[in-house]
């Protein structure tokens, strides 16, 4: 009989990258998150499907989705919770607007010390930004051991997993103890469809701030009576955290330039299948180095 | 002090082309800081590796050599490194955007309490001007990278804190042996220092590594037929070609389903992701589907009778003709031109 574990899944809504409109940037740089549509970060299901996994083979356990952004968010918890997790934290506060991958993390690690948990669970990366950081920053600032591109729990031990991890070429298993960060492949099981049965228990469930904007509501209603319904939300004063490492403050790397590429359309030069093009063009390609 | 480091990525004691190539790099910008190029040599039974550094221009070669370092492990990897780089106080960091590299660079930034930049596609020297301190930079390290799905580049600078971190990817950047070797000099790195017994806490239990069979991956050229080649015996010209060129051979999935090749070789969505330095799409038509696996190849000539092919769209040159006939005729000029 395993424990129970407290296992929390880092998750983030991120923009449909293959939908970008021509507002997606700042003129400061940053995302304009507003502008795009959002949806569930599709590692992050990998590594909720790991979660809910884990949560199977060790009775007692509870899976939480601790995501940081602006209120919508609170709808990728939403959609945990339709596939089996137990509820969520959206941490969300303007102080918290423009960090970078060392300030997400700051944040995210100070909420997890909050929050608590034995295992945390992240997809390997996010594709707004595909840096891949953010698991194993929070995992250092945590102090914890880190296990990267998951696939698997292979066997839950006392005071350690065994985790299987996909390699450039081949697979590793390592013994891991607990508490610890784990970041999900693609490459891992896919996640579990939405469960009608838990669509019906938690489509009310909701953060205050949507309950403060229609107290009179008959969701509203029903969350303050059922607290299972309650998103907990957290903001920069309610974690204990040095202000200074927030935000665009507490992020060390500052975009100088943006160039956008979409909207840009590259003019492919024109060439005929003649033998003097096909010279030149190869010509080209010796003397740029891109042959050769 | 204040040089540039390069973190050596050794795959079975080979050193990582992705190394060699951040060495060449490496060596460009510290010419222009007027500092030396240090790489920094994490693993087991590593002696001699430093005749091969030294010839891609690494001033210094520092070593940590140990069983605890191989296979590779984060916590030691990072502790090592981290307790080098306090004591020298590089300016830049550099390392491969590999599974490794992507591993343990953000967990030493994180220790560092400084920026990294990942995958990388450039890297420059420059000054910058903060836009609302007006505070003036001499000599950053500029970090150039494609963001938000390809569709912008960044530019990111990291003017407050050291070092600069950035990773790049695999075959990105050209990788040249220095006009004359540098000294590449041997330094053991004080390691023990670095290391807590909790650093050794991860153990691993198993590995099992998989035969190099095709790689279409790494390749720096890739030849890549579509439905237009028409047969199975016409896409052997591609793979003429990419002999030739040295390359591999990817396919879109309209020629893997019609049995033109391996499935080992299907670029896109269900098939890889690649981004080669040249890559030459032979009658494919440009379907999203196998756009995605290849557009951010860096430069991009779509052969295809078709003159509105939506590949020409995202194509550097477009060639118009009969892929019969053109592609010979590379495989004619490139001989006659590369001598």
């Amino acid at each position: 009989m395993n424990k129970a574990l407290k296992i929390v899944v880092l998750a983030k809504q991120v923009p449909d990258t293959r939908n970008v409109g021509k507002d997606a940037m700042t003129p400061e740089g940053t995302v304009n998150r507003a502008a795009l549509p959002a949806i569930f970060n599709p590692e992050d299901l990998n590594a909720l499907e790991l979660a809910l996994r884990l949560k199977e083979e060790c009775a007692g356990s509870t899976v939480h989705i601790l995501t940081m952004g602006p209120f919508r968010a609170a709808d990728i918890i939403r959609d945990a919770m339709f596939r089996g997790a137990d509820g969520g934290y959206l941490l969300t506060d303007r102080k918290f607007a423009g960090s970078d991958t060392l300030a997400t993390s700051y944040a995210l690690s100070c909420a997890l010390r909050k929050i608590g948990a034995d295992v945390i669970i992240a997809g390997r990366q996010a594709i707004d930004g595909d840096t891949a950081q953010v698991g194993p920053q929070v995992a250092e600032k945590l102090g914890l051991p880190q296990v990267t591109y998951a696939e698997c729990v292979e066997q839950v031990k006392e005071s350690s997993l065994i985790i299987r991890r996909r390699l450039e070429r081949g697979v590793e298993s390592v013994e891991c103890p607990i508490p610890a960060v784990i970041t999900v492949n693609s490459s891992a099981p896919e996640v579990r469809p939405q469960n009608a049965r838990l669509v019906m228990k938690y489509k009310y469930a909701m953060i205050p701030t949507e309950i403060a904007a229609d107290p009179e509501s008959l969701a509203a209603k029903m969350v303050s009576e059922r607290d299972y319904l309650k998103i907990v939300e957290l903001t920069a004063a309610d974690i204990v955290c040095d202000e200074q490492q927030l935000g665009l403050t507490g992020s060390p790397t500052k975009v100088k330039k943006i160039e956008n590429v979409v909207f840009q359309a590259k003019e492919a030069k024109r060439l005929s299948a003649s033998d003097e093009d096909i010279n030149e063009l190869m010509v080209e390609l010796i003397a740029s180095h891109t042959l050769g | 002090m204040n040089n540039i480091f390069v973190y050596i990525e050794l795959e079975e004691g080979v050193i990582a082309d992705v190394s060699l190539e951040l060495l060449t790099k490496g060596r460009e910008l510290a010419d222009k800081l007027g500092v030396k190029l240090e790489a920094v040599v994490i693993g087991h039974n590593v002696a001699g590796v430093e005749v091969e550094l030294a010839k891609y221009g690494a001033d210094t070669v520092w070593v940590a050599d140990d069983a605890i370092f191989a296979p590779f492990r984060t916590l030691p990897h990072t502790s090592t490194l981290c307790g080098l780089i306090r004591a020298e106080q590089p300016q830049i960091v550099l390392f491969g955007a590999t599974p490794v590299g992507r591993d343990f660079a953000p967990r030493v930034s994180s220790a560092l309490h400084s920026g990294l930049t990942a995958d990388c596609t450039q890297l420059e020297i420059g000054p910058h001007k903060d836009a609302k301190t007006s505070k003036e930079y001499e000599n950053l390290l500029y970090q150039i990278r494609p963001a938000f799905g390809g569709n912008i580049i960044a530019t990111i600078v990291n003017p407050d804190c050291r070092p600069q971190m950035a990773t790049v990817r695999e075959g990105v950047m050209r990788k040249q042996e220095a006009a004359t070797p540098a000294a590449g000099e041997v330094k053991a790195i004080a390691w023990r220092e670095y290391i807590s017994e909790a650093d050794l806490a991860v153990t691993i239990i198993d590995r099992q590594i998989e035969e190099r069979k095709i790689n279409i991956k790494g390749a720096g050229v890739i030849v890549a037929g579509g439905y237009g080649m028409g047969s199975k015996e016409n896409f052997k010209l591609c793979f003429d070609l990419a002999e030739v060129l040295g390359g591999q051979v990817g396919a879109s999935r309209a020629a893997v389903d019609a049995g033109f090749c391996e499935h080992e070789r299907q670029i896109g969505q269900t098939g890889v992701t690649v981004r080669p330095k040249l890559y030459i799409a032979c009658g494919i038509s440009g379907q999203i589907q196998h756009t995605a696996g290849m557009d951010e190849s860096a430069m991009i000539i779509a052969i295809n009778n078709d003159p509105e092919a939506p590949i020409n769209k995202i194509a550097d040159y477009a060639i118009t003709g009969d892929v019969n006939d053109i592609i010979p005729k590379m495989i004619k000029y490139y001989k006659q031109n590369s001598k």
